[in-house]
């Protein structure tokens, strides 16, 4: 008993990360059709504002929540202006440019912040289940998660700016010929992309050391998360990061974590070759 | 392109030997070396990428799967021919049937990126966690994070004792090159490259004129990886030591990069791109103060914003401009774009 | 778009016009023939073999010559290496070399044979796809709207090349302009609602209230 209920904790808590890992990758390609290869290097500084903003004396949750996806999002407005904004349209090349983004940032953190392992320590305490000892920060990260994905559903929903992106999500022409310039909306997009990616480095940071190439171990299962979700934010995100939180965590249990990473690996691309347009172009056709 | 051997070959070989000899009077051979291999390793995928369309994130799968092929060979053999075959063999049958299953299922640009990354990063995280004693290979052990170090390394085909190392490795390796350029040459103009090329650039219009776009694509894609092998054969003997670090995102990170910098569709860019990025690393590893990958980021960049090109095609463009009499001053369209894989992904 | 309860019959060196409004499944059916979409019911045979579901490079290697709507060619390279790699799927390079400079000739795109693809005119494109085409001495032919967007002089010469190219060829041609097609047709298929409305004369077609009203009313 005992057991599975840490067993379920564990597959919700992969599950959770897997989505918060990828929100932000999710929200700048479904809108702006951009793969921010520099996406991980984001979570990376947003650990490294969370980290700094502490030891200024910043209370641990303002620094996660606030401060870290702000100081995120304001770089990811810079390099959109910069460089994103010259490329659109042209998807392998904003590909290789953000690549070369990330290299970049990873270089001047290197350079700022020296090739050490920084941590903070996790601001909730674990707790025991009967033998188990559980991670609380864990329940905070699916917490997190849920509320996230709950508030972007809302404000897609509900909210004008949230309908102009549905339909610059749909048919970008279309928008631009309503008289919204796309402009704006993509900046304003990339904005509140990266601020994403800034939150989930943020909030992720207590969990892992934080070195200047951090962002390289999520890149990789953000990119595969939104590619095999699809063309649908949410129900993409929500089905992609449940079927390979699944997979990593089962595999992870029932033989070793290495295996678990390779399993999810495996899924993605076996995923990938059935369902190419990825799981929602095939199943929630039309939905968010 | 001219269709057939003619002076513009025997000018790129006297070109090539004169480089070949020249050199190392200006750089230490232990240091040309690797840049031979790199160029190798760069040309390998300018084939597939400029001349085939595919945009591979994962030559480092076929250069890390290459190199350990010859380790492990090397070590359970006890000379270095048969290895060196199998470094080339390996990667080029795993690419076959990688190849196979991506191209049939008609994935293309982002999703062809995507596979291969993932692949790339299977092959690290195993070969990263084969630490334990139970991960052996006949004699070899694959040992991790450590990599393998200790194998035979080049000699003299049926003279195990004759190694071949240091000056006489440089000349190997830049002979090969000259050949491997050569033979890339030679395909480009057979059929089987034109259609290549036909393919890069609409793949529905090649297969409406009744030719296996699929197998065609797989079969390039192979003797792309194959090329890879002979590069990370000839890198082992260099190094004497394989690492999982050969499968890391970084080194295929590198690899495109050589290729966008030199420019993609010609057959010197990635070579030139390869081997004078990693020249500027060795230089700027020599020095602290501005941290080598920042400016590795920042090259990459410019290039993507202000000469997407690369290098050969804007030097060749401003010498058809400046010299060339006649030029057709016309539109353009698209080319550029679809060089890379196409833009309306 | 969807095309059902469609039965086709094209006899051997027989050329047939397939017109109808916007939406009344001649792509889909066209696309189904050529093998760039799976029928999910029916069945397709061509001299006699099913090729239901097979691909389009399948199709093609049979001797079936294709243009799709959208101009289909490579843009980077001439005109003459476009031309030569359809010829070359059929016959060793030095014959693929001679046939393509013959059928340059006979399309007279002598001057711009060493001209990118990228750099020409519409009509030249359209022109050098259906060079593509006839140099493979297909036995059959299927064009999509080989005269959209053309001007008057190059649809005229398009008329041409589809009539030596039908000499020795059937051909299924999906057009829209009427006199395009009376020039080159004398049976015409309609399409209505994904089904076919009426198979005759090109005349007995254009003269009938029923098509006139579904088709020619709403465009004329």
């Amino acid at each position: 008993m005992d057991l599975s209920f840490v067993i379920l904790v564990e597959i919700l808590y992969g599950i959770a990360s897997l989505a918060l890992i990828s929100a932000g990758l999710a929200v700048v390609f479904g809108m702006m059709k951009v793969i921010n290869l520099a996406h991980g290097e984001f979570m990376m500084m947003g650990g490294y504002a969370t980290i700094t903003a502490v030891n200024l004396g910043v209370n641990v949750f303002v620094a996660m929540l606030i401060v870290a996806p702000l100081v995120v999002g304001l770089i990811g407005l810079v390099v959109e202006r910069l460089v994103i904004r010259h490329l659109y349209g042209r998807l392998v090349d904003t590909m290789l440019a953000t690549w070369g983004l990330s290299l970049f940032f990873v270089g001047s953190v290197t350079m700022i912040f020296g090739n050490t392992t920084t941590s903070i320590t996790t601001p909730i305490k674990g707790f025991s289940v009967g033998n188990y000892q559980i991670n609380g920060y864990n329940f905070f990260i699916i917490f997190i998660t849920i509320c996230l994905l709950a508030g972007i559903y809302v404000l897609l929903k509900t909210t004008r700016a949230g309908l102009i992106a549905r339909g610059t999500m749909q048919r970008s022409d279309i928008a631009a010929a309503l008289g919204y310039s796309p402009d704006r909306i993509y900046m304003a997009t990339f904005f509140f992309g990266s601020a994403l990616s800034g939150l989930a480095g943020a909030v992720l940071a207590p969990l892992v050391g934080l070195v200047p190439t951090s962002g390289g171990i999520y890149i990789a299962k953000a990119f595969i998360t939104v590619i095999a979700g699809g063309p649908s934010l949410i129900a993409g995100l929500i089905s992609s990061a449940g079927l390979f939180g699944l997979v990593n965590q089962v595999f992870t249990f029932a033989i070793s974590p290495v295996i678990g990473e390779v399993a999810l690996l495996v899924a993605a691309v076996i995923l990938l070759r059935l369902l190419p347009q990825g799981v929602t172009a095939r199943f929630f056709k039309g939905k968010m | 392109m001219s269709r057939t051997a003619g002076k513009g070959d025997v000018a790129a070989l006297i070109f090539g030997v004169a480089l070949m000899l020249i050199m190392p009077m200006l750089i230490s051979t232990y240091t040309l070396t690797v840049l031979v291999i790199y160029g190798m390793l760069g040309l390998s995928l300018g084939l597939i990428w400029g001349f085939g369309g595919i945009l591979c994130f994962g030559q480092a799968a076929f250069f890390g799967l290459g190199a350990y092929t010859y380790a492990v060979a090397a070590i359970n053999i006890g000379e270095s021919t048969l290895p060196m075959l199998l470094s080339i063999l390996v990667p080029a049958l795993f690419a076959a049937l990688l190849g196979a299953m991506m191209f049939c299922g008609r994935l293309t640009d982002v999703y062809l990126g995507v596979i291969t990354l993932v692949v790339t990063l299977i092959l690290f995280k195993f070969t990263n966690s084969t630490a334990g004693p139970q991960y052996k290979i006949g004699e070899a052990r694959l040992g991790g994070f450590n990599g393998i170090p200790g194998f035979h390394t080049l000699n003299v085909p049926g003279q195990p004792n004759a190694y071949i190392w240091g000056e006489p490795l440089y000349y190997v390796c830049a002979v090969a090159l000259l050949v491997v350029f050569f033979f890339v040459t030679w395909l480009l103009r057979t059929p089987f490259g034109r259609i290549a090329v036909g393919i890069r650039e609409n793949e529905t219009r090649v297969s409406l004129m009744g030719y296996d776009v699929r197998a065609r694509k797989t079969a390039l894609f192979a003797i792309g990886a194959g090329i890879a092998g002979l590069a990370v054969g000839l890198f082992a003997n260099w190094a004497e030591i394989v690492t999982p670090g050969l499968f890391s995102l970084g080194q295929s990170a590198e690899i495109i990069i050589w290729c966008i910098v030199g420019g993609l569709g010609t057959r010197f860019g990635p070579i030139l791109g390869a081997a004078g990025l990693a020249y500027l690393k060795f230089m700027l590893g020599q020095q602290t103060m501005v941290d080598n990958t920042l400016i590795t980021g920042i090259i990459l960049v410019m290039f993507v914003l202000f000469l997407p090109k690369g290098i050969v095609p804007a030097v060749t463009s401003l010498w058809t401009v400046s010299f060339a009499k006649r030029t057709p001053k016309g539109r353009r369209h698209r080319s550029s774009a679809r060089r890379r894989g196409g833009a309306h992904g | 778009m969807a095309s059902d309860n469609v039965n086709f019959k094209l006899k051997a060196r027989e050329l047939r016009c397939l017109i109808g409004p916007n939406g009344a499944g001649k792509s889909t059916f066209f696309k189904c023939i050529s093998g760039l979409h799976t029928p999910t019911e029916g069945r397709v045979f061509m001299r006699g073999q099913e090729t239901t579901g097979w691909h389009p490079h399948e199709i093609a290697s049979l001797g079936v010559g294709i243009k799709t709507q959208v101009p289909n060619v490579m843009d980077a390279l001439s005109v003459f290496e476009n031309i030569w790699m359809a010829a070359r799927r059929f016959m060793p390079t030095r014959a693929a070399n001679t046939k393509t400079s013959d059928i340059i000739d006979r399309l007279r795109l002598g001057p711009i044979a060493r001209a990118e693809l990228g750099r020409l005119a519409h009509g030249e494109r359209q022109r050098v796809e259906l060079g593509l085409v006839a140099v493979a001495d297909p036995w059959l032919v299927l064009l999509d709207e080989p005269a959209a967007g053309m001007s008057a002089e190059d649809v005229a010469r398009m008329s041409e090349i589809i009539h030596e190219l039908t000499r020795t060829a059937a051909g299924v041609i999906v057009e829209h302009d009427m006199q395009f097609i009376r020039s080159i047709a004398t049976t015409v298929t309609v399409f209505h609602q994904g089904a076919v409305l009426m198979e005759d004369h090109v005349d007995r077609v254009m003269s009938d209230p029923v098509v006139r009203n579904v088709y020619l009313g709403k465009n004329a």
